[in-house]
């Protein structure tokens, strides 16, 4: 029934929507397909929402407009199955963020990216687990349980969009979106190896992501290949500018086109502080034996500094949380959301509420926002790393006088245990190092799988681009998949 | 630089946060360890320099865009309602705040 006999879920997302198109399989049978190995994986934590009449009602839609699109003009997404990280909402399911504060919550509305994914004809599986309201690099800080890392389910998928990313490893979906704030798509990306990819801030709509850090969150796709992630991409970002008005005036883009592109010549920047001593044996192996195979597709490695790269920790660490403080203060169980049931006036109902609904990690950088933002210590601290961010941005444009992109590892070791750094935010956050500057920067970067490190679990590495360079980012990532196989790696027993 | 227990009720109270004896603690350790790493933020010579606030301002002039002030979304009072704690004739409840 498919494909040279692969299994269903063994498609990529352009294999899958091309045995849509041509009729070998129909959408209900593959979303039929898919909610099946979710329900059978289930253990994995990947879904925190699944509903099956409405994802075979997408289906059935979907298989009337394939059965009436004339040969050759059928959306390249018509039918295919994805699943969204519940940071988003939908109007079809329900929209947790990860956190009890949204328990049940039904969003009026679709997110942009959603509408947009669904516009091309993109049957819904479900919402994905994510950290609690993105904040977390491990998917521990999730109100509904952790998820487990596909290729040993004793480790962390990453975090935040670990649902996102331990569902497209587990092939319980063909594709997923994510968000990245400071990481969130990569390193999930890296830590499960699959490939994901965050836009040029402002590229993608941020209307109906449950917000976070407004200078910082970005919608992106996580699939199994660049070719995936070019064709979701492609339908996810578009200027939305009556909705987000961050969203940037420029015109959606096939990211496709140039997949194919030769690339020698391409320089190849290599950051001196990506590679030092916090980095682990095993990750910078994987890591160097790519770059030499990027070297032997004829690309050329320039070294270059990014001298900032380790302020990048206490400037994101004091922005993100000061602008998650602001955007969480509109939990207050008045109009939606969680409501505490005992209280005395409105203050302590608003007090009791927040205490109830929010889980450690997100009161701790309520906390934190809010003490830097506060009078007589915003200028020492959120003004202070908002100066260091512009001096971090200008460091990338001072190194892109010399490179076309910039590699290097996605985080310092493998994914570790679960429970290692539950104890301890301080340490998961050291850990974002490598992925917070091109955050604070607005860059766009992905993480494609480049091997494996310790304990045989996936190790990936990061490409960054200059400002709406997707394309060529995407370009670059295809080229080494058709060189290697690392990306058609799977996990054992999925 | 080191926060105390009143900082932590002071920041508590404008977040809107009722933290119990116990997690006032741990939150007063946690941050302050947060703090010791985030100092070094201060000790940066940042003369001159304009902060980021939208991340494309690095490479060109950003202002935020203003939409006409112009009624465009029809009322979807029911279903923006749906969530709600407590509503009574298309009101949302709150406990009295006008004494």
């Amino acid at each position: 029934m498919t494909h040279n006999n692969t299994e269903l879920h063994d498609l990529t997302v352009a294999q899958l929507a091309a045995n849509l198109r041509d009729r070998k399989v129909s959408a209900v049978e593959a979303a039929t397909h898919f909610l099946a190995r979710a329900k059978k994986h289930a253990t994995l934590g990947a879904f925190l929402a699944l509903d099956e009449d409405v994802t075979l009602a997408q289906a059935r839609a979907a298989d009337v407009t394939l059965a009436a699109s004339p040969a050759g003009q059928t959306p390249s997404l018509l039918g295919v199955p994805l699943a969204h990280k519940d940071i988003f909402v939908t109007k079809d399911f329900v929209t947790t963020a990860g956190s009890k504060m949204l328990t049940g919550y039904r969003s009026p509305f679709d997110a942009t990216v959603v509408a947009k994914l669904a516009h091309e004809g993109v049957v819904t599986l479900g919402k994905l687990n994510c950290d609690e309201f993105a904040m977390g690099s491990a998917n521990e800080n999730s109100a509904f349980g952790p998820v487990q890392n596909p290729w040993n389910i004793t480790r962390t998928p990453g975090g935040s969009s670990g649902g996102s990313a331990a569902a497209v490893a587990a092939r319980l979906a063909p594709a997923a979106t994510g968000t990245d704030t400071g990481g969130s798509i990569r390193q999930p990306a890296s830590f499960c190896g699959i490939t994901g990819i965050k836009p040029t801030y402002g590229r993608a709509s941020r209307y109906g992501m449950v917000a976070f850090a407004s200078s910082l969150d970005q919608a992106g796709p996580m699939a199994r290949t660049a070719e995936d992630c070019a064709l979701l991409l492609s339908a996810m970002c578009g200027p939305d500018a009556d909705r987000d008005s961050t969203s940037l005036d420029i015109p959606a883009e096939d990211f496709s086109v140039s997949l194919n592109a030769p690339i020698e010549g391409l320089r190849i920047g290599i950051p001196a502080e990506f590679f030092g001593e916090g980095l682990a044996p095993d990750v910078r192996a994987a890591v160097d034996a790519a770059l030499a195979e990027y070297q032997k597709l004829g690309a050329k490695l320039v070294p270059i500094v990014l001298p900032r790269t380790e302020l990048s920790i206490p400037v994101y660490y004091v922005i993100a949380p000061a602008e998650a403080s602001s955007n969480l203060s509109r939990f207050d169980g008045v109009k939606f959301g969680h409501r505490a049931d005992q209280y005395t006036d409105l203050i302590d109902m608003y007090k009791k509420t927040r205490a109830e609904g929010f889980g450690d990690e997100v009161k701790r950088r309520i906390m934190i926002g809010a003490y830097v933002l506060s009078h007589g210590y915003y200028d020492a601290y959120y003004l202070q790393a908002q100066k260091i961010r512009r001096m971090i941005a200008d460091d990338f444009q001072q190194a892109f006088k010399v490179c076309d992109v910039i590699a290097g590892p996605v985080a310092p070791t493998v994914a570790w245990k679960l429970g290692d750094k539950s104890e301890d935010p301080l340490a998961s956050y050291l850990a974002d190092i490598f992925t917070l500057p091109g955050s604070l920067a607005g860059l766009p970067g992905m993480s494609i799988p480049v091997g494996f490190g310790a304990g045989h679990m996936p190790v990936g590495m990061q490409l960054i681009g200059n400002y709406s360079q997707e394309a060529k980012l995407l370009n670059v990532a295809h080229r080494f998949q058709q060189a290697t196989d690392w990306h058609a790696a799977k996990p054992e027993g999925f | 630089m080191s926060l105390t227990s009143d900082d932590i009720a002071r920041i508590a109270n404008l977040a809107r946060l009722a933290l119990n004896p116990e997690e006032s603690e741990r939150m007063l350790t946690q941050i302050n360890g947060f703090f010791d790493m985030v100092e070094k933020i201060r000790a940066v010579d940042t003369t001159g320099v304009e902060p980021l606030a939208h991340p494309m301002a690095t490479i060109q002039e950003i202002t935020l865009r203003l939409r006409e002030d112009l009624a465009s979304e029809p009322n979807h009072r029911e279903a923006n309602q749906r969530n709600a704690p407590a509503i009574e004739r298309g009101l949302f409840l709150v406990p009295k705040v006008i004494e």
